[in-house]
Protein backbone atom coordinates (compact mmCIF):
# COMPACT_ATOMS: atom_id res chain seq x y z
CA UNK A 1 0.00 0.00 0.00
CA UNK A 2 1.19 3.48 -0.82
CA UNK A 3 2.58 4.90 2.47
CA UNK A 4 0.99 8.34 1.96
CA UNK A 5 -2.47 6.87 1.39
CA UNK A 6 -1.88 4.60 4.37
CA UNK A 7 -1.16 7.60 6.58
CA UNK A 8 -4.30 9.40 5.42
CA UNK A 9 -6.35 6.25 5.94
CA UNK A 10 -4.94 5.65 9.40
CA UNK A 11 -5.41 9.23 10.57
CA UNK A 12 -8.98 9.36 9.30
CA UNK A 13 -9.73 6.04 10.98
CA UNK A 14 -8.25 7.25 14.26
CA UNK A 15 -10.27 10.46 14.06
CA UNK A 16 -13.49 8.57 13.30
CA UNK A 17 -12.94 6.32 16.29
CA UNK A 18 -12.86 9.43 18.47
CA UNK A 19 -15.77 11.37 17.05
CA UNK A 20 -16.00 13.64 20.07
CA UNK A 21 -12.60 15.16 19.39
CA UNK A 22 -13.39 15.69 15.74
CA UNK A 23 -16.66 17.41 16.61
CA UNK A 24 -15.20 19.73 19.25
CA UNK A 25 -13.82 22.30 16.84
CA UNK A 26 -17.07 22.49 14.86
CA UNK A 27 -19.08 22.95 18.04
CA UNK A 28 -16.61 25.62 19.15
CA UNK A 29 -17.14 27.39 15.81
CA UNK A 30 -20.93 27.34 16.26
CA UNK A 31 -20.77 28.57 19.86
CA UNK A 32 -18.34 31.40 19.11
CA UNK A 33 -20.44 32.57 16.18
CA UNK A 34 -23.49 32.61 18.47
CA UNK A 35 -21.72 34.82 21.00
CA UNK A 36 -21.14 37.75 18.65
CA UNK A 37 -24.79 38.75 18.13
CA UNK A 38 -25.21 38.54 21.92
CA UNK A 39 -22.17 40.71 22.51
CA UNK A 40 -22.57 43.26 19.73
CA UNK A 41 -26.14 43.62 18.51
CA UNK A 42 -28.92 41.43 17.07
CA UNK A 43 -29.61 44.17 14.47
CA UNK A 44 -29.65 42.54 11.03
CA UNK A 45 -27.73 45.34 9.30
CA UNK A 46 -24.95 45.12 11.92
CA UNK A 47 -24.84 41.35 11.66
CA UNK A 48 -24.46 41.48 7.87
CA UNK A 49 -21.59 43.90 8.33
CA UNK A 50 -19.66 41.82 10.87
CA UNK A 51 -20.54 38.37 9.47
CA UNK A 52 -17.46 37.84 7.21
CA UNK A 53 -15.01 38.83 9.93
CA UNK A 54 -16.82 36.94 12.69
CA UNK A 55 -17.17 33.72 10.72
CA UNK A 56 -13.60 33.88 9.46
CA UNK A 57 -12.13 34.56 12.92
CA UNK A 58 -14.33 31.82 14.37
CA UNK A 59 -13.11 29.34 11.77
CA UNK A 60 -9.52 30.49 12.28
CA UNK A 61 -9.66 29.98 16.06
CA UNK A 62 -11.49 26.66 15.70
CA UNK A 63 -8.90 25.29 13.29
CA UNK A 64 -6.12 26.51 15.59
CA UNK A 65 -7.64 24.67 18.57
CA UNK A 66 -7.30 21.33 16.85
CA UNK A 67 -3.67 21.88 15.79
CA UNK A 68 -2.27 20.57 19.07
CA UNK A 69 -3.64 17.12 18.24
CA UNK A 70 -1.96 17.01 14.83
CA UNK A 71 1.34 15.52 15.99
CA UNK A 72 0.96 15.09 19.77
CA UNK A 73 -0.49 11.55 19.70
CA UNK A 74 2.03 10.25 17.18
CA UNK A 75 4.82 11.90 19.12
CA UNK A 76 3.80 10.17 22.34
CA UNK A 77 3.54 6.64 20.98
CA UNK A 78 6.64 6.88 18.79
CA UNK A 79 4.88 6.74 15.42
CA UNK A 80 6.40 10.06 14.48
CA UNK A 81 9.93 8.75 14.94
CA UNK A 82 9.13 5.82 12.69
CA UNK A 83 7.88 8.26 10.07
CA UNK A 84 11.11 10.25 10.27
CA UNK A 85 13.12 7.02 9.94
CA UNK A 86 11.03 5.54 7.14
CA UNK A 87 12.22 5.49 3.55
CA UNK A 88 9.17 7.44 2.37
CA UNK A 89 9.72 11.17 2.06
CA UNK A 90 8.95 12.96 5.32
CA UNK A 91 7.41 16.06 3.69
CA UNK A 92 5.10 13.69 1.80
CA UNK A 93 4.04 11.89 4.97
CA UNK A 94 3.58 15.18 6.78
CA UNK A 95 1.53 16.50 3.86
CA UNK A 96 -0.67 13.39 4.10
CA UNK A 97 -1.15 13.98 7.83
CA UNK A 98 -2.06 17.62 7.22
CA UNK A 99 -4.55 16.61 4.54
CA UNK A 100 -6.19 14.08 6.86
CA UNK A 101 -6.27 16.65 9.63
CA UNK A 102 -7.93 19.19 7.35
CA UNK A 103 -10.53 16.64 6.21
CA UNK A 104 -11.49 15.99 9.83
CA UNK A 105 -11.26 19.50 11.30
CA UNK A 106 -11.19 22.03 8.44
CA UNK A 107 -13.77 20.66 6.02
CA UNK A 108 -16.54 20.42 8.69
CA UNK A 109 -16.02 24.14 9.35
CA UNK A 110 -16.47 24.90 5.66
CA UNK A 111 -19.66 22.83 5.58
CA UNK A 112 -20.99 24.49 8.73
CA UNK A 113 -20.25 28.04 7.56
CA UNK A 114 -23.28 28.44 5.20
CA UNK A 115 -25.68 27.54 8.01
CA UNK A 116 -24.07 30.04 10.37
CA UNK A 117 -24.07 32.64 7.58
CA UNK A 118 -27.88 32.31 7.42
CA UNK A 119 -28.02 33.34 11.07
CA UNK A 120 -26.13 36.46 10.07
CA UNK A 121 -28.57 37.21 7.26
CA UNK A 122 -26.08 36.93 4.38
CA UNK A 123 -27.59 36.50 0.92
CA UNK A 124 -26.96 33.54 -1.36
CA UNK A 125 -24.07 35.07 -3.36
CA UNK A 126 -22.29 36.21 -0.21
CA UNK A 127 -22.68 32.77 1.30
CA UNK A 128 -21.23 31.20 -1.81
CA UNK A 129 -18.19 33.49 -1.69
CA UNK A 130 -17.78 32.90 2.05
CA UNK A 131 -17.83 29.13 1.59
CA UNK A 132 -15.39 29.31 -1.32
CA UNK A 133 -13.03 31.54 0.65
CA UNK A 134 -13.14 29.12 3.59
CA UNK A 135 -12.62 26.18 1.25
CA UNK A 136 -9.42 27.82 0.00
CA UNK A 137 -8.49 29.33 3.36
CA UNK A 138 -8.86 26.51 5.88
CA UNK A 139 -6.26 24.24 4.19
CA UNK A 140 -3.94 27.26 4.17
CA UNK A 141 -4.53 27.67 7.91
CA UNK A 142 -3.85 23.96 8.45
CA UNK A 143 -0.58 24.14 6.49
CA UNK A 144 0.71 27.22 8.33
CA UNK A 145 -0.52 25.88 11.65
CA UNK A 146 1.20 22.53 11.13
CA UNK A 147 4.60 24.27 11.09
CA UNK A 148 3.75 25.91 14.41
CA UNK A 149 2.49 22.60 15.82
CA UNK A 150 5.73 20.88 14.81
CA UNK A 151 7.88 23.65 16.31
CA UNK A 152 6.07 23.53 19.66
CA UNK A 153 5.96 19.73 19.84
CA UNK A 154 6.54 18.58 23.42
CA UNK A 155 7.40 22.09 24.59
CA UNK A 156 6.28 23.61 27.90
CA UNK A 157 3.00 25.56 27.53
CA UNK A 158 2.75 24.49 23.90
CA UNK A 159 -0.92 25.47 23.44
CA UNK A 160 -0.61 29.14 24.30
CA UNK A 161 2.75 29.40 22.57
CA UNK A 162 1.29 27.85 19.42
CA UNK A 163 -1.35 30.57 19.22
CA UNK A 164 1.31 33.27 19.66
CA UNK A 165 3.38 31.79 16.82
CA UNK A 166 0.59 31.03 14.40
CA UNK A 167 -1.94 33.86 14.74
CA UNK A 168 0.31 36.61 13.29
CA UNK A 169 1.01 34.36 10.31
CA UNK A 170 -2.74 33.88 9.75
CA UNK A 171 -3.20 37.59 9.03
CA UNK A 172 -2.98 37.44 5.20
CA UNK A 173 -5.47 34.54 5.04
CA UNK A 174 -7.90 36.45 7.24
CA UNK A 175 -7.49 39.68 5.26
CA UNK A 176 -8.18 38.09 1.90
CA UNK A 177 -10.73 35.55 3.15
CA UNK A 178 -12.97 37.98 4.99
CA UNK A 179 -12.13 40.63 2.39
CA UNK A 180 -13.52 38.44 -0.39
CA UNK A 181 -16.96 38.42 1.22
CA UNK A 182 -16.85 42.13 1.94
CA UNK A 183 -15.79 42.91 -1.63
CA UNK A 184 -18.64 40.76 -2.92
CA UNK A 185 -21.12 42.52 -0.64
CA UNK A 186 -19.79 45.90 -1.81
CA UNK A 187 -20.35 44.88 -5.43
CA UNK A 188 -16.65 44.83 -6.33
CA UNK A 189 -16.51 41.11 -7.04
CA UNK A 190 -14.51 38.62 -5.03
CA UNK A 191 -12.36 37.10 -7.76
CA UNK A 192 -9.21 39.12 -6.93
CA UNK A 193 -9.33 38.14 -3.26
CA UNK A 194 -10.09 34.52 -4.04
CA UNK A 195 -7.26 34.34 -6.60
CA UNK A 196 -4.77 35.69 -4.07
CA UNK A 197 -6.04 33.26 -1.45
CA UNK A 198 -5.61 30.40 -3.93
CA UNK A 199 -2.09 31.65 -4.78
CA UNK A 200 -1.14 31.66 -1.11
CA UNK A 201 -2.59 28.18 -0.74
CA UNK A 202 -0.44 26.93 -3.62
CA UNK A 203 2.70 28.46 -2.11
CA UNK A 204 1.82 26.91 1.25
CA UNK A 205 1.21 23.50 -0.35
CA UNK A 206 4.73 23.61 -1.77
CA UNK A 207 6.62 24.98 1.24
CA UNK A 208 4.39 24.04 4.19
CA UNK A 209 5.02 20.27 4.39
CA UNK A 210 8.72 20.86 3.74
CA UNK A 211 9.08 23.43 6.56
CA UNK A 212 6.94 21.24 8.78
CA UNK A 213 9.17 18.22 8.13
CA UNK A 214 12.26 20.31 8.96
CA UNK A 215 10.60 21.42 12.22
CA UNK A 216 9.75 17.80 13.11
CA UNK A 217 13.36 16.74 12.48
CA UNK A 218 14.51 19.50 14.84
CA UNK A 219 11.97 18.46 17.46
CA UNK A 220 12.94 14.78 17.33
CA UNK A 221 16.68 15.24 17.05
CA UNK B 1 34.49 36.45 -3.17
CA UNK B 2 36.98 34.90 -0.86
CA UNK B 3 36.95 35.48 2.84
CA UNK B 4 40.18 35.56 4.74
CA UNK B 5 40.44 32.14 6.38
CA UNK B 6 41.27 33.71 9.74
CA UNK B 7 37.85 35.33 9.80
CA UNK B 8 36.24 31.91 10.32
CA UNK B 9 38.15 31.66 13.57
CA UNK B 10 35.46 33.87 15.09
CA UNK B 11 32.76 31.30 14.39
CA UNK B 12 34.06 29.58 17.52
CA UNK B 13 32.26 30.93 20.58
CA UNK B 14 35.48 31.32 22.56
CA UNK B 15 37.16 33.46 19.90
CA UNK B 16 34.02 35.50 19.35
CA UNK B 17 33.66 36.09 23.07
CA UNK B 18 37.00 37.89 23.07
CA UNK B 19 36.27 39.80 19.86
CA UNK B 20 32.85 40.93 21.15
CA UNK B 21 34.46 42.02 24.40
CA UNK B 22 36.95 44.22 22.55
CA UNK B 23 34.41 45.62 20.08
CA UNK B 24 31.44 46.61 22.18
CA UNK B 25 33.01 49.41 24.28
CA UNK B 26 34.34 51.11 21.13
CA UNK B 27 31.01 50.83 19.33
CA UNK B 28 29.11 51.96 22.43
CA UNK B 29 31.26 55.08 22.55
CA UNK B 30 30.60 55.76 18.84
CA UNK B 31 26.86 55.14 19.28
CA UNK B 32 26.67 57.63 22.14
CA UNK B 33 28.66 60.20 20.18
CA UNK B 34 26.62 59.92 16.98
CA UNK B 35 23.35 59.68 18.91
CA UNK B 36 24.11 62.87 20.82
CA UNK B 37 25.15 64.63 17.60
CA UNK B 38 22.05 63.43 15.75
CA UNK B 39 19.72 64.46 18.58
CA UNK B 40 21.37 67.89 18.83
CA UNK B 41 20.97 68.39 15.06
CA UNK B 42 17.43 67.06 15.10
CA UNK B 43 16.10 68.78 18.20
CA UNK B 44 17.91 72.12 18.11
CA UNK B 45 19.40 72.83 14.68
CA UNK B 46 16.85 71.45 12.20
CA UNK B 47 14.21 74.04 11.25
CA UNK B 48 10.63 73.78 12.40
CA UNK B 49 8.35 72.03 9.93
CA UNK B 50 5.91 74.52 8.46
CA UNK B 51 3.01 72.07 8.58
CA UNK B 52 3.70 69.98 11.65
CA UNK B 53 5.46 72.48 13.90
CA UNK B 54 7.78 71.08 16.57
CA UNK B 55 5.96 67.77 16.87
CA UNK B 56 7.58 66.38 13.74
CA UNK B 57 10.90 66.10 15.59
CA UNK B 58 9.90 62.70 16.93
CA UNK B 59 10.68 61.49 13.40
CA UNK B 60 14.35 61.37 14.39
CA UNK B 61 13.58 58.56 16.81
CA UNK B 62 10.55 57.05 15.13
CA UNK B 63 11.89 56.41 11.63
CA UNK B 64 15.30 54.95 12.62
CA UNK B 65 13.55 52.74 15.20
CA UNK B 66 11.18 51.40 12.53
CA UNK B 67 14.08 50.77 10.16
CA UNK B 68 16.01 48.92 12.83
CA UNK B 69 13.05 46.77 13.81
CA UNK B 70 12.86 45.53 10.20
CA UNK B 71 16.62 45.28 9.62
CA UNK B 72 17.10 43.23 12.79
CA UNK B 73 14.43 40.77 11.67
CA UNK B 74 16.23 40.43 8.33
CA UNK B 75 19.53 39.94 10.18
CA UNK B 76 17.90 37.21 12.25
CA UNK B 77 16.66 35.49 9.10
CA UNK B 78 20.20 35.70 7.69
CA UNK B 79 21.76 34.13 10.79
CA UNK B 80 18.98 31.53 10.87
CA UNK B 81 19.73 30.52 7.29
CA UNK B 82 23.44 30.36 8.07
CA UNK B 83 22.82 28.38 11.23
CA UNK B 84 20.47 25.86 9.62
CA UNK B 85 22.69 25.36 6.56
CA UNK B 86 26.14 25.19 8.14
CA UNK B 87 25.05 24.10 11.61
CA UNK B 88 27.07 26.87 13.24
CA UNK B 89 26.55 27.27 16.97
CA UNK B 90 27.09 31.00 17.05
CA UNK B 91 24.20 31.80 14.68
CA UNK B 92 21.53 30.64 17.10
CA UNK B 93 23.14 32.58 19.92
CA UNK B 94 23.29 35.65 17.68
CA UNK B 95 19.54 35.41 17.09
CA UNK B 96 18.85 35.06 20.81
CA UNK B 97 20.96 38.17 21.35
CA UNK B 98 19.29 40.16 18.55
CA UNK B 99 15.62 39.38 19.24
CA UNK B 100 15.10 41.47 22.41
CA UNK B 101 16.68 44.52 20.75
CA UNK B 102 14.49 44.03 17.66
CA UNK B 103 11.38 43.73 19.81
CA UNK B 104 12.41 46.85 21.71
CA UNK B 105 12.81 48.82 18.48
CA UNK B 106 9.45 47.59 17.19
CA UNK B 107 7.84 48.66 20.43
CA UNK B 108 9.67 52.01 20.37
CA UNK B 109 8.48 52.54 16.82
CA UNK B 110 4.85 51.89 17.81
CA UNK B 111 5.13 53.98 20.95
CA UNK B 112 6.77 56.97 19.26
CA UNK B 113 4.30 56.59 16.40
CA UNK B 114 1.43 56.88 18.87
CA UNK B 115 3.01 59.97 20.44
CA UNK B 116 3.40 61.47 16.98
CA UNK B 117 -0.06 60.44 15.83
CA UNK B 118 -1.89 62.15 18.68
CA UNK B 119 -0.93 65.75 17.75
CA UNK B 120 -0.85 65.09 13.97
CA UNK B 121 -3.85 62.87 13.31
CA UNK B 122 -5.72 63.50 16.56
CA UNK B 123 -5.59 59.85 17.56
CA UNK B 124 -3.13 57.52 19.25
CA UNK B 125 -3.67 54.74 16.78
CA UNK B 126 -5.02 54.25 13.28
CA UNK B 127 -5.25 50.91 11.51
CA UNK B 128 -2.87 52.17 8.86
CA UNK B 129 -0.96 49.60 6.83
CA UNK B 130 2.42 50.54 8.29
CA UNK B 131 1.27 50.65 11.88
CA UNK B 132 -0.54 47.35 11.57
CA UNK B 133 2.35 45.53 9.95
CA UNK B 134 4.76 46.96 12.53
CA UNK B 135 2.44 45.62 15.24
CA UNK B 136 2.46 42.20 13.62
CA UNK B 137 6.26 42.35 13.37
CA UNK B 138 6.28 43.02 17.12
CA UNK B 139 4.12 39.90 17.60
CA UNK B 140 6.59 37.90 15.49
CA UNK B 141 9.45 38.98 17.77
CA UNK B 142 7.41 37.99 20.82
CA UNK B 143 6.68 34.61 19.23
CA UNK B 144 10.38 34.03 18.54
CA UNK B 145 11.34 34.90 22.11
CA UNK B 146 8.49 32.80 23.50
CA UNK B 147 9.48 29.75 21.48
CA UNK B 148 13.21 29.92 22.23
CA UNK B 149 12.52 30.51 25.92
CA UNK B 150 10.16 27.53 26.13
CA UNK B 151 12.63 24.96 24.77
CA UNK B 152 15.15 23.75 27.33
CA UNK B 153 17.66 22.11 25.01
CA UNK B 154 19.71 25.04 23.63
CA UNK B 155 20.50 23.38 20.30
CA UNK B 156 16.86 22.60 19.62
CA UNK B 157 15.86 26.10 20.73
CA UNK B 158 18.38 27.60 18.26
CA UNK B 159 17.17 25.52 15.33
CA UNK B 160 13.46 25.85 16.06
CA UNK B 161 13.90 29.59 16.52
CA UNK B 162 15.87 29.77 13.29
CA UNK B 163 13.15 27.99 11.33
CA UNK B 164 10.52 30.27 12.84
CA UNK B 165 12.58 33.35 11.93
CA UNK B 166 12.82 32.13 8.33
CA UNK B 167 9.10 31.37 8.07
CA UNK B 168 8.39 34.78 9.57
CA UNK B 169 10.76 36.54 7.17
CA UNK B 170 9.00 34.97 4.19
CA UNK B 171 5.68 36.08 5.63
CA UNK B 172 6.61 39.66 6.48
CA UNK B 173 6.25 40.99 2.90
CA UNK B 174 3.03 39.01 2.38
CA UNK B 175 1.62 40.42 5.61
CA UNK B 176 2.69 43.93 4.66
CA UNK B 177 1.03 43.85 1.25
CA UNK B 178 -2.11 42.12 2.49
CA UNK B 179 -2.54 44.66 5.25
CA UNK B 180 -1.84 47.48 2.82
CA UNK B 181 -4.45 46.25 0.41
CA UNK B 182 -6.95 45.67 3.21
CA UNK B 183 -6.41 49.19 4.42
CA UNK B 184 -6.72 50.90 1.06
CA UNK B 185 -9.88 48.96 0.26
CA UNK B 186 -11.50 50.00 3.51
CA UNK B 187 -10.53 53.55 4.19
CA UNK B 188 -9.88 55.01 0.79
CA UNK B 189 -7.14 57.58 1.21
CA UNK B 190 -5.38 56.66 4.42
CA UNK B 191 -3.21 58.92 6.49
CA UNK B 192 0.20 58.84 4.95
CA UNK B 193 3.38 59.16 6.95
CA UNK B 194 5.53 59.71 3.87
CA UNK B 195 7.01 63.13 3.67
CA UNK B 196 7.87 65.10 0.59
CA UNK B 197 11.12 64.28 -1.15
CA UNK B 198 12.35 67.83 -0.61
CA UNK B 199 13.71 67.28 2.86
CA UNK B 200 15.80 69.91 4.55
CA UNK B 201 19.47 68.74 4.46
CA UNK B 202 19.89 69.18 8.25
CA UNK B 203 16.86 66.99 8.84
CA UNK B 204 18.27 64.36 6.54
CA UNK B 205 21.63 64.49 8.29
CA UNK B 206 20.04 64.25 11.72
CA UNK B 207 18.02 61.25 10.60
CA UNK B 208 21.05 59.53 9.06
CA UNK B 209 23.12 60.11 12.20
CA UNK B 210 20.35 58.73 14.37
CA UNK B 211 19.99 55.72 12.08
CA UNK B 212 23.72 54.96 12.32
CA UNK B 213 23.60 55.47 16.09
CA UNK B 214 20.70 53.01 16.37
CA UNK B 215 22.57 50.50 14.18
CA UNK B 216 25.58 50.76 16.47
CA UNK B 217 23.39 50.51 19.55
CA UNK B 218 21.79 47.34 18.19
CA UNK B 219 25.21 45.82 17.48
CA UNK B 220 26.49 46.82 20.92
CA UNK B 221 23.50 45.25 22.65
CA UNK B 222 23.79 42.08 20.57
CA UNK B 223 27.52 41.76 21.33
CA UNK B 224 27.00 42.47 25.01
CA UNK B 225 24.16 39.97 25.27
CA UNK B 226 25.91 37.28 23.25
CA UNK B 227 28.85 37.36 25.67
CA UNK B 228 26.50 36.40 28.49
CA UNK B 229 24.87 33.71 26.34
CA UNK B 230 28.25 32.27 25.33
CA UNK B 231 29.41 32.16 28.96
CA UNK B 232 26.14 30.49 29.97
CA UNK B 233 26.40 27.83 27.27
CA UNK B 234 30.14 27.21 27.68
CA UNK B 235 30.24 27.23 31.47
CA UNK B 236 31.42 23.63 31.53
CA UNK B 237 34.61 24.51 29.60
CA UNK B 238 37.89 25.49 31.17
CA UNK B 239 38.18 28.90 29.54
CA UNK B 240 34.69 29.93 30.59
CA UNK B 241 35.38 28.85 34.18
CA UNK B 242 38.57 30.94 34.11
CA UNK B 243 36.59 33.87 32.76
CA UNK B 244 33.93 33.52 35.45
CA UNK B 245 36.31 32.97 38.38
CA UNK B 246 39.70 34.45 37.44
CA UNK B 247 41.26 33.65 40.85
CA UNK B 248 39.56 30.37 41.66
CA UNK B 249 40.73 28.19 38.76
CA UNK B 250 44.40 28.76 38.25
Amino acid sequence: MNPYIAVIHRDLLLALRRKNEAMTSVIFFVVVAALFPLGISPEMSTLRLIAPGVLWIGALLASMLSLGRLFAGDHQDGTLEQMVLSSASLPGLVGAKILAHWLMSGLPLVLMAPILALQFDLNAQDIEVLTTSLLLGTPLLSLIGAVGAALTLGVRGADVLLSLLVLPLYVPALVFGAGAVQAQAAGLGASAHLSLLAAMLLVAVVFGPWACAAALRIALE
Amino acid sequence: MKLHPNLFRFAAPQAFYGLAGRLWPVLAFLATLLGAWGLWLGLFVAPTDFQQGQAYRIIFVHVPASWMSMIIYLAMAFWALLGLTFNTRLSGMMNLALAPTGAMFAFLSLWSGALWGKPMWGTWWVWDARLTSELILFFLYLGFMGLTAAIDDPRRADKAGGLLALVGAINVPIIYFSVRWWNTLHQGSSVSVTKGSSMEPTMLWAMLLMAIAFWLYAIVMALYRIRTIILGREQHTHWAKLELHPEGFA
